[in-house]
């Protein structure tokens, strides 16, 4: 017996929205395998993990809080990855997009009225297409690999946040803490609804969602992002500059990155930490590539990812296991999500050694 | 040439024959019931359009794919080929169309690595020498692959597929890339491994070197044998007719009243040039060329002597100084893409998949590829959003695909489910489609059956008659003589003009196309044969 790899005529459309399930269900299958060796009834592991968060107002809402960045990142992620633009720094334009937009709520506490919310979106915007636009300089300029560059960013980004929240932005009424000081009123993104605390990043999220996916399907800017991603010679062909368009994918990514960070310590966190995050920028990659880097894949991507940061809570809580297991489940998914996605251009054929060709295809 | 009859001509019996071969893909049957019969020391040509099935029966031949039923004879014994190696452990062969080869590793080295026996690269590079110089193939297994000429990389293959000891070799268009004299190497190559009783397959869509060289032929039409002919008693007309079921007429072409007609220059380069980008590009050098309304202006030349940099320059993928390119009497050279279209030129490049076509894309947003900014009114709504038109686009698709007969299996298709043929008919009606005062096509007819080629000749002549000035960059010199005005040749870079059509031959071009590099290549083989002796 021998496990072959055949190409098909066609890709398949049927794999292509199979391919995030069975990899989902494969994540769970290998998920119970770990909770058994970890001495855990694996059904109530699989509930605790991926059940039990859907079952509870504040939990729900602490699902969208924690989806919005997600989402936010991915669909900015995947105008980048459609046009073979690897950012995978989106950590660090999300801290930088944080720490530019709390610079007013911070160098300014007293700063009120309707102006300052809006400018501190705008600033983090700012700040994470500033951080992003160094890798994409050095690409363009330089030829500088841009994994490379968007990856060690991120740790510069980080370090800075740390040295800001220790050093000149640590609250002077903190007891040392290390942490800034708290926003007040007018500097908090307002919750949606009265029920829970999911604030309007949320709405963020889902909104841009929908433009990108109308601008990326309907609009000759979305061709050519799609047009040099898929063949950079025809997009020349076309006159499309993708220098240009890796400039302009990095920008538009680190500035949805930065909103995501804005929003999540405006809204979620509401002052400055050594860290502000769990490896969204991280994480929204595996978002992206589950959600078949369209908008509103990520959308339904997103949720399930934010899923596993409340499951491994969970896990923790009840069933007294590492937090970290919510790691490897986000490893397993984004491990089964790429090779899934072989079954969309290829089909598994099991064959004989010796058989006669003519019989092997049945 | 003068035809050879084989050595042993008594001796019929049969190297590998097909008995019912077929192989289908969905509801399309490449192969149906294919018997092929290849009598051992014989040049057997397989003839038919792109699309005819001729590229799935070598496959199957080759290992590479396997027949849903059928069953392949190989000296009289039934077998199966489960793959490349077991062909060539078998003894058959095979050269392709587009080289295999690694440019920045030596010629030794590409040896080594397709070798199925693990060999010393110096045991494996003094085999390859000895080998292509009994040969008459000089070749130095120490050059690297990007420094060699498209003639030269073949050899490379041929050697490597020889060193295999092979019984049966399989050549995929060999010629199509090669000057005529190199041409004539080839054929000497495989006229004396005739005489030492290997069989050659020979696949080409030049039916003058098909009756010139091969004894037997076998033509594919729609995936079925239509029938076996000895190519030398057939005219190539009626080769051509068996392989398309109509007669195929040839592009007729008024030179002499298109000269005297000559209307203004709409395309001029004066003493342009162009800087290599990588190191396997062709430097441009002073470059000088008027295209004239009403004219085509063909531009002969060996492959990789420059025509993809002169296409590059022409059509704004790189910028020029904005002097050294005029358009329509307008400088152009600081120009895209987009705004030398904008001036009235059009462009079809040489490959169509991935350069003139993204192949995963359907038609119709192939369609916006090249024309979403000269034709924004038509293409584009709602002014800065920018969006896509997409039912003005389906009309545009479907008229053009009308106009050129391109033919689909489906309303919109994507471009990589289209034969080479119907792709590149597409490809070239969209751009008429515009009705553009200039256009440049790149080997306009490459890979592409007789049929379709004698519509998209027919159709560049049509274009030239309403006044259009047309660039044809064409390693084929058949189509250069049947449409072109005037004859322009490339060599290294430069450009150096042969003259009116009417009144060179086919031998002056070709001397010029081989540059000063061809006396010497052309010397060596007998003097290395000489050597060796």
């Amino acid at each position: 017996m021998r496990i072959e790899l055949q190409r098909r005529d066609a890709p398949s459309r049927r794999m292509s929205l199979l391919s995030p399930l069975i990899a989902l269900a494969l994540t769970m299958l290998t998920g119970c395998i770990i909770f058994l060796v970890l001495g855990v009834d694996p059904i109530a592991g699989i509930y605790a993990f991926f059940v039990e968060p859907l079952t509870e107002t504040w939990s729900l809402h602490e699902l969208a809080i924690k989806a919005a960045p997600l989402i936010l990142i991915a669909i900015g992620l995947s105008i980048c990855f459609r046009s073979s633009n690897w950012n995978i720094g989106a950590e660090g334009q999300f801290i930088t997009g944080a720490i530019a937009g709390s610079a007013i709520p911070i160098l300014m506490p007293e700063a009120s009225g309707a102006w300052v919310l809006p400018a501190m979106l705008v600033l983090g915007m700012l700040g994470g297409a500033a951080w992003a636009a160094i890798p994409a300089f050095c690409k363009t300029r330089f030829n500088a690999n841009e994994i490379l560059t968007s990856l060690m960013l991120v740790y510069v980004a980080q370090l800075f946040l740390d040295w800001l929240v220790r050093g000149p932005w640590r609250n002077p009424e903190g007891f040392n803490f290390p942490e800034s000081r708290t926003f007040s009123a007018g500097q908090i993104l307002p919750e949606i609804l009265d029920s829970g605390r999911t604030h309007y990043g949320a709405v963020f999220a889902v909104v841009l969602a929908v433009i990108l996916w109308l601008s990326l399907t309907k609009t000759v800017k979305g061709f050519e992002i799609r047009v040099i991603g898929q063949a950079r010679r025809a997009g020349a062909f076309a006159g499309f500059d993708a220098n240009r368009l890796t400039i302009f994918a990095f920008l538009l990514s680190g500035a949805l990155a930065g909103l995501a960070g804005i929003s999540e310590v405006s809204g979620a966190i509401q002052q400055l930490r050594p860290s502000i995050s769990p490896g969204y920028g991280f994480t929204a990659i595996i978002v992206a590539f589950l959600g078949r880097l369209n908008p509103l894949g990520i959308i339904v991507a997103g949720t399930v990812l934010a899923l596993t940061y409340l499951g491994s809570e969970a896990a923790q809580i009840m069933l007294g296991i590492s937090d970290k297991i919510g790691r490897v489940f986000q490893g397993l998914l984004l491990f089964y999500v790429l090779s899934c996605d072989t079954l969309i251009h290829y089909r598994i054929r099991f064959a004989a050694i010796d058989r006669r060709p003519s019989k092997e295809i049945a | 040439m003068g035809r050879v009859l084989p050595t042993g001509q008594e001796d019929q019996e049969l190297l590998l024959s097909t008995r019912g071969l077929t192989k289908t893909f969905g509801d399309l049957v490449a192969n149906d019931a294919l018997d092929l019969d290849i009598r051992k020391g014989e040049i057997h040509a397989l003839l038919g359009e792109n699309g005819a099935g001729k590229s799935t029966l070598v496959k199957m031949l080759y290992g590479s794919l396997q027949p849903d039923s059928g069953s392949i004879i190989w000296r009289g014994k039934e077998t199966s080929i489960a793959n490349p190696a077991a062909a060539r452990h078998l003894g058959i062969g095979m050269v392709f169309q587009h080289f295999s080869l690694f440019e920045a590793l030596t010629v030794a080295d590409n040896i080594l690595i397709s070798t199925d026996n693990p060999v010393s690269r110096q045991r494996i590079a003094q085999d390859a020498e000895r080998l292509a110089q009994s040969y008459g193939l000089p070749l130095n297994t120490r050059s690297y692959v990007g420094d060699l000429s498209v003639g030269e990389r073949q050899r490379v293959e041929i050697v490597r597929c020889l060193l295999q000891n092979p019984q049966l070799i399989i050549l995929d268009e060999p010629t199509s890339v090669l000057t005529p004299q190199e041409a004539e190497g080839l054929f000497e190559t495989l006229l004396r491994l005739r005489a030492e009783g290997c069989s050659v397959l020979y696949i080409s869509h030049r039916l003058d070197e098909v009756k010139a060289l091969c004894d037997r032929a076998t033509v594919l039409r729609h995936g079925k044998m239509i029938g076996e002919c000895d190519p030398a008693e057939e005219t190539a007309a009626s080769l051509a007719a068996m392989m398309v079921g109509a007669q195929v007429e040839k592009v007729e072409r008024d030179h002499d009243g298109a000269l005297e007609a000559a209307g203004e220059v709409l395309l001029e380069l004066s003493d342009a040039g162009l800087e290599p980008e990588s190191p396997f590009a062709v430097r441009l050098r002073n470059l000088v060329l008027q295209v004239r309304s009403g004219e085509i202006v063909g531009i002969a030349g060996v492959a990789g002597n420059g025509q993809s940099e002169l296409f590059r320059l022409i059509s704004g993928e790189v910028s020029a100084p904005h002097d050294q390119i005029k358009i329509r009497g307008k400088q152009a050279g600081g120009l895209g893409v987009n705004g030398r279209r904008r001036l009235g030129a059009a462009f079809v490049p040489e490959e169509r998949l991935g350069h003139g076509a993204v192949p995963d894309m359907t038609l119709s947003e192939n369609l916006l590829l090249s024309r979403h900014a000269s034709d924004r009114v038509a293409f584009q709504r709602f002014g800065p959003l920018g969006v896509v038109w997409k039912s003005m686009l389906t009309e545009a698709m479907t008229r053009i695909c009308d106009a050129m007969d391109v033919r689909k299996s489906t309303a919109d298709p994507a471009a990589s489910a289209l034969s080479g043929g119907n792709l590149q008919k597409f490809i070239v009606g969209r751009e008429l489609d515009r009705q553009p005062s200039i256009l440049v096509v790149n080997q306009p007819t490459w890979g592409v059956d007789a049929g379709a080629a004698q519509h998209i000749r027919k159709a560049l002549v049509d274009l030239a008659k309403s006044g259009s000035a047309i660039l044809m960059i064409s390693q084929d010199l058949d189509e250069i003589f049947e449409i072109a005005d005037r004859i322009l040749v490339i060599d290294d870079g430069s450009l150096r003009e042969a003259g009116a059509a009417s009144k060179v031959t086919r031998e002056e071009v070709g001397m010029l196309m081989g540059g000063a590099t061809a006396g010497m290549r052309t010397s060596t083989p007998s003097s290395e044969e000489n050597h060796a002796h």
